[in-house]
């Protein structure tokens, strides 16, 4: 019971872990692109339209991935060469993916999909307790800590990573430097858009292996705020992922005991929790102002 | 090849006239090609989208119901814009709206008093500017990201609508069917002509839109909310606070979102039911970019946005193409509006690699 129980919390957890660590490179080179809710839900027409077609539902995640990727490259192209509002813009991103899925996906509306098959480690597997837990799982949950570990390492130990995190803390410091500002947070959009997408396949290939009109349902900006609460940090966007992902289950069991506690009031808790723990993190305006990228959502324009 | 932009010395104002304009021929452009990759004719699919329903009265009637929410949602959401407050909740402020406005005949289907529909604008009015207060209170209080917060109410509220009408508010001789009594004849907004369905809500967005037109243009607190968005630091210096402007932003923008409610309810619907807007206050984002954030400039990108509604639900019956179709062209609208506004600021050029080696050079 209580394995099953920590099965379900991961599966709601790592598209929000995904979708927010690539939110969070983005923001870490100082661009906010708050479409991720869009991206999110171009990766899962994509991923689910891809498997249904080819009845691989490996291709689906590259579909998925492809999918988000290519998606914020539009935002990067309005916010980063033609230096349009990055709010403004973000919000158009989002407002056109749910238009576009909800029009690619209108055909697979009420088709069984094809659930991703959990891979199962060998050995791993059969340690008690938590065994099943971490090595039984599918190939998005092994990529989601993959990402975590690569994603800290890429930050925090490297040459690159260290160039990425200049540029979203002074993007003017780092022009006069000679490094690249806008190549590199066309790829670190693309990184973003990529994660969102692959966030996105996980929910229609996983999740809930079907195509439903706006599944997404939020969990894209419910990202924007995990970075948030993690104050720019891969690690702790796992923790909050997890949180976020208790929550999520917690209620779905609350409201399959029936305890007598109307659904829509469960069903609102992800949303007031958000609301919560933005409080929280944000009410010290000292440790935000530390950590924020103090280039975030600045627009930059090469003096040459 | 390569873009590269050159700051104008001033902003043109050729361009601030046009800009909307041409990505209102993009979006024509690239709807042509959506069309075409659907397999329908373009022509006769434009035609039956963006003109057909401009003929006929009745249907001009339905463009005034729909272009009135978002006139009125709009015209505060650049206010918002303007002063650099980022309220995207505008959909859950409509809601509360109509479910403050809704309050007096739902609970009283008795009372029969010509002040009932006054009393309804006014709570409606107060329900959408006090759940606007709540991202406004955080981000004065508690410094909290105020997009988040108003779009997390979003849901919020639409959830709160949903099990209000669901059990409490449920009419108990409605066939179980999750919506309110019908309002009375004297809680329902009247309509302006006797020729059709348009109400008093499409009278309600014009004054709106004509007295913050007025507000921004001649007033100093038009002047305020343009110093304080566009240089917190230099509205500091002038005497200004960024804490009351985002106050006053997001009350003003929450209770037209919220006057905007009550009247869809009260004047298009008659009563409450779990989905009282087909996402008003998100187009609405688009139609204030599109009148570029100018209250008279939001009237006519209101009838422009509300014709890709109506259009869609007319391709639907005419052409057999889907109404997520008006979805899409929204979209598209927003992206073109927001990339042809980069000329107004800057000089697009184009740079072929021949001309850069010789830059370089």
């Amino acid at each position: 019971m209580f394995e099953a129980i920590l099965l379900t919390v991961i599966t709601a957890a790592t598209p929000l872990v995904i979708a927010a660590l690539g939110e969070l490179v983005t923001e870490r080179a100082g661009v906010l692109n708050l479409g991720v809710e869009g991206m999110m839900i171009m990766g899962a027409v994509c991923a689910f339209a891809a498997t249904q077609m080819t009845g691989s539902p490996y291709i689906g995640i590259v579909a998925g991935i492809v999918g988000g990727g290519l998606f914020s490259l539009l935002f990067g192209f309005l916010t980063l060469t033609l230096v349009a509002n990055q709010v403004a813009t973000g919000l158009a991103l989002t407002i056109l993916g749910l238009g576009i899925s909800g029009q690619l996906g209108e055909s697979f509306v009420g088709q069984p999909g094809i659930k991703l098959q959990p891979i199962v480690i060998p050995l791993l597997s059969d340690i008690p307790f938590f065994g099943r837990v971490l090595f039984a799982q599918d190939l998005t949950f092994y990529l989601s800590i993959a990402l975590v570990i690569g994603i800290n390492w890429f930050l925090f130990n490297s040459r690159r990573g260290l160039k990425l995190r200049a540029i979203g803390d002074n993007h003017g410091s780092a022009h006069a430097l000679g490094i690249n500002v806008i190549r590199t947070r066309y790829l670190a959009v693309l990184f973003g858009g990529a994660c969102a997408g692959l966030a996105g396949a996980q929910l229609s290939l996983v999740y809930t292996p079907q195509w439903v009109e706006n599944m997404s349902a939020g969990r894209g900006w419910i990202a924007l705020a995990l970075v948030v609460f993690a104050s720019w940090r891969p690690w702790r966007v796992l923790a909050g992922g997890y949180l976020f992902g208790a929550v999520t289950i917690g209620q779905l069991h609350a409201q399959a005991f029936g305890i007598g506690i109307p659904s829509q009031v469960l069903s609102a808790l992800p949303y007031v929790a958000t609301i919560v723990v933005l409080i929280i993190i944000s009410h010290n305006r000292r440790t935000t102002l530390i950590n924020t990228p103090a280039s975030l959502g600045k627009a930059f324009v090469p003096d040459r | 090849m390569r873009i590269e932009l050159q700051k104008r010395a001033r902003v043109s104002t050729l361009f601030s006239v046009l800009s909307p304009l041409l990505a209102l021929v993009l979006t024509l452009i690239g709807g042509a090609i959506l069309f075409w990759a659907l397999g329908k004719n373009p022509g006769s699919a434009l035609y039956s989208f963006f003109i057909e329903p401009l003929l006929e009265v009745w249907s001009l009637h339905e463009l005034a119901v729909k272009a009135a929410p978002l006139i009125l949602i709009a015209v505060g959401l650049s206010i918002c814009y303007r002063s650099n407050n980022w309220n995207i909740g505008a959909e859950g402020q409509f809601t509360i709206g109509a479910i403050t406005g809704s309050i007096l005949p739902v609970l009283y289907p008795e009372w029969h008093s010509p002040m009932i529909l006054p009393l309804m604008l006014l709570m409606g009015i107060a329900g959408g500017a006090l759940y606007a207060g709540i991202p406004a209170l955080l981000k004065t209080r508690f410094n909290t990201n105020e997009i988040l917060t108003s779009l997390m109410l979003v849901y919020i509220a639409q959830l709160f609508l949903d099990w209000l009408v669901r059990g409490p508010w449920r009419d108990p001789q409605g066939y179980n069917f999750p919506q309110t009594k019908s309002f009375q004849i004297e809680a329902v907004l009247p309509e302006m002509l006797a020729s059709g369905r348009a109400h008093w809500g499409f009278a309600f967005a014009i004054i709106a839109a004509v007295a913050l037109w007025f507000m921004m243009r001649f007033m100093l607190k038009g002047f305020e909310v343009q110093v304080l968005g566009q240089s917190e630091r230099a509205g500091r210096f002038a005497g200004f606070s960024a804490r009351r402007m985002v106050w006053f932003s997001m009350l003003v923008s929450g209770g037209l979102a919220g006057l905007a409610g009550i009247s869809e309810v009260s004047g298009s619907i008659g009563h409450v039911q779990p989905s009282i807007s087909p996402g008003y206050g998100f187009t609405a984002i688009i139609v204030a970019f599109l009148g570029r954030l100018n209250p008279l400039g939001i009237i006519a990108s209101g009838l422009v946005l509300a014709l890709t509604y109506l259009g869609g639900e007319a391709a639907q019956l005419s052409i057999g193409i889907s109404d997520k179709v008006s979805r899409v062209f929204q979209g598209l609208l927003l992206f073109f509006v927001l990339s042809c506004d980069t000329l107004i600021h800057y000089r697009i050029r184009l740079i072929f690699a021949g001309s850069q080696a010789e830059a370089k050079g």
